[in-house]
């Protein structure tokens, strides 16, 4: 590992795609993901990469599917309303199975809404987002360091299976400064030459690059491959941490990236109090550790998702616990976050 | 029977899937010609579009590519930076590049990113069935528009060479026409120079080829020519509209 440095989320993740190859970014400029944007700008040409602002979030998830067919790594970035605007392309990016890496520093919603950190888009990140029978691995990271060493895992996931991977920071994460240790080596890029435009083997290695299937068997058949892909992301990839399980608590608490956090700072703050919590903090929100949380929630008098938002992860929670014991919420909208002791006073009304 | 000229290289095995007298085949022949002659098939990658070119993966030989509606330009932009090394080029109807595709259009003009555009403008949304179109003439009937055109309504029809001419940057732009054997000619020129501007690195090029919609219009293909003539080109006059290249050379020849 490298020396640490003190830097921010937006410009880690950004840091760690170029340590990891990437050399092609694409994206337009949206606050909280500004300074992402802006580090690329001045980092890339020095590495003799490839940065450009696009038009629109529009274009440039568009650049991206073009990059990515060519065979290269490829990011774009933006924050909420942002990726709203890309979901066309990234549904074209999943139907041609082409690997990329979006980052998505999101923010209050919905319309314009605002830019404080927030974890409404959730359902958006975990449901596909776009149109067609698809899903797009997420990770969700909760610190600095982690949200950095997301960048390479994504971009393994994205080749290993040929599909956009989301990173699904917030505004908090993205402004807020850590140390951050950047690893010496990182995953080498898959050879894209058996699919990459522009990457014949043989004079006659034509390459095409398409997601229109007008016979409805063959969508259905592509479709059914695309699945059985997702099966196997489902299985070699879910991530989650846990966070005093061991403790006998009879309470179990649901959280992810920012959010669980502040989870964690009141488990340790009930702690003290004599009162056990044990977390669970889903790291993959697709594919979602469905078996892990309903594993943590057995025996459990209650399970407590907590988020920034009114409420979307709680409905996983929910198909995961399926009906073993009560789950119940705790949110905000608007990107206020809440404060160690709100949460702890806000927790101890539920287990009272 | 004699054949006086096979089937270019250029372009595939496969049948065409276009409505007979449509003239997206002579459009798909210059530029399957022209890349054959330029020896550019194999690092070649062609950008398909959403409407009736749709299909064009299945025709063009060199690699390629079909993408959202009215984004090949931004598509080929991401392409062409990822690969500089190779030749890139968009294939798309009006609807597709003049209405959805505005913004990806102008701007990847405007960079002139070093990618041929082809445009094809037949006044009409082919593949949905006659809708109107940015390029629909005044009058002009569309499904969309069953009383014809009102361009106090819906504007006057865009002329994409013209906007586009207007930008500093673009390298070359031209107007032609698929109305007859001697104009194809001439369209074909066009075609093979932007693609030899691109193989030299020069920028942006952008070839509008006025055709036809046989089917949409509700013409036999002659009349439809016919139609077009009298109709269209005096709204979208043929030429060559910016030839940057060109001047620098003849600017390099009087020093």
């Amino acid at each position: 590992m490298g020396k640490k440095v003190l830097m921010k989320g937006n410009e880690a993740v950004a840091e760690a795609a170029i340590l990891a190859g990437c050399r092609h970014y694409f994206a337009y400029p949206i606050t909280p993901q500004s300074e992402l944007i802006e580090y690329m700008a001045k980092k890339m040409p020095l590495v003799d990469g490839t940065f450009l602002q696009a038009e629109s979030e529009v274009a440039a998830i568009n650049m991206v599917l073009g990059a990515a067919a060519c065979g290269v790594r490829v990011m774009t970035s933006s924050s909420s309303p942002g990726i709203s605007l890309k979901q066309e392309g990234i549904s074209y990016i999943a139907a041609s199975r082409l690997p990329a890496v979006i980052v998505n520093v999101t923010r209050g919603g919905p319309g314009l809404g605002n830019i404080a950190p927030m974890q409404c888009d959730y359902f958006q990140a975990t449901r596909g987002g776009g149109h067609g029978d698809y899903y797009t691995p997420v990770l969700s990271p909760s610190t600095v360091q982690e949200f950095a060493d997301m960048a390479p895992m994504a971009f393994e996931i994205a080749e290993k299976y040929l599909t956009p991977v989301m990173i699904l920071g917030d505004g908090m994460l993205g402004q807020m400064m850590e140390p951050v240790e950047f690893p010496d080596a990182y995953p080498p890029q898959k050879d894209p030459s058996e699919w990459a435009l522009g990457a014949r083997r043989t004079p006659d290695d034509r390459h095409i690059i398409n997601s229109l299937y007008i016979d409805p068997y063959v969508l259905q058949e592509k479709t059914e491959t695309l699945f059985k892909v997702y099966e196997e992301i489902k299985k070699n990839e879910t991530r989650f941490e846990t966070y005093n399980m061991d403790s006998g608590a009879k309470y179990l608490i649901v959280a992810h990236g920012t959010a669980a956090r502040v989870a964690k700072s009141a488990v340790d703050a009930l702690k003290e109090e004599g009162v056990e919590l044990a977390l669970i903090r889903p790291i993959t929100l697709w594919p979602y550790p469905y078996d892990a949380v309903a594993e943590a929630a057995k025996g459990k008098e209650k399970v407590i998702t907590i988020e920034l938002s009114m409420g979307q992860m709680v409905e996983d929670v929910k198909l995961a616990v399926c009906g073993e014991c009560p789950v119940e919420f705790i949110g905000k909208a608007g990107g206020v976050v809440f404060t160690p002791e709100e949460i702890v006073s806000l927790i101890r009304e539920k287990i009272s | 029977m004699t054949v006086f000229k096979g089937r270019t290289k250029g372009l595939t095995d496969a049948k065409l899937s276009y409505c007979p007298g449509c003239l997206h085949g002579v459009a798909h022949r210059l530029i399957g010609e022209s890349m054959e002659e330029l020896g550019i098939i194999e690092k070649t990658i062609g950008i398909a579009p959403v409407g009736c070119s749709v299909f064009a993966y299945n025709f063009f030989a060199c690699d390629v590519i079909q993408v959202p509606h009215g984004r090949a330009p931004a598509v080929a932009t991401g392409m062409h930076r990822a690969r500089p090394d190779r030749i890139v080029f968009t294939y798309q109807g009006d609807g597709d590049l003049a209405a959805i595709g505005t913004a990806e259009t102008i701007h990847a003009a405007n960079r002139s990113e070093n990618i041929t555009i082809f445009f094809v403008n037949n006044a009409t949304y082919g593949m949905t069935g006659g809708q109107m179109a940015p390029t629909t003439l005044p009058g002009m009937k569309a499904t969309t528009a069953p009383y014809g055109r009102d361009v106090s309504d819906t504007g006057f029809p865009m002329r994409l060479c013209e906007i586009l001419s207007q930008l500093e940057m673009p390298n070359y732009i031209e107007r032609v026409s698929l109305l007859s054997p001697k104009e194809i000619l001439k369209a074909k020129k066009a075609v093979k120079k932007a693609l030899q501007y691109n193989t030299d690195g020069k920028g942006l090029s952008f070839v509008e080829m006025i055709s036809t919609c046989p089917t949409n219009w509700g013409m036999d293909p002659l009349k439809a020519r016919e139609w077009a003539r009298e109709n269209m080109l005096p709204i979208f006059p043929l030429g060559v509209f910016k030839d940057r290249a060109a001047e620098e050379a003849k600017e390099k020849e009087a020093e």
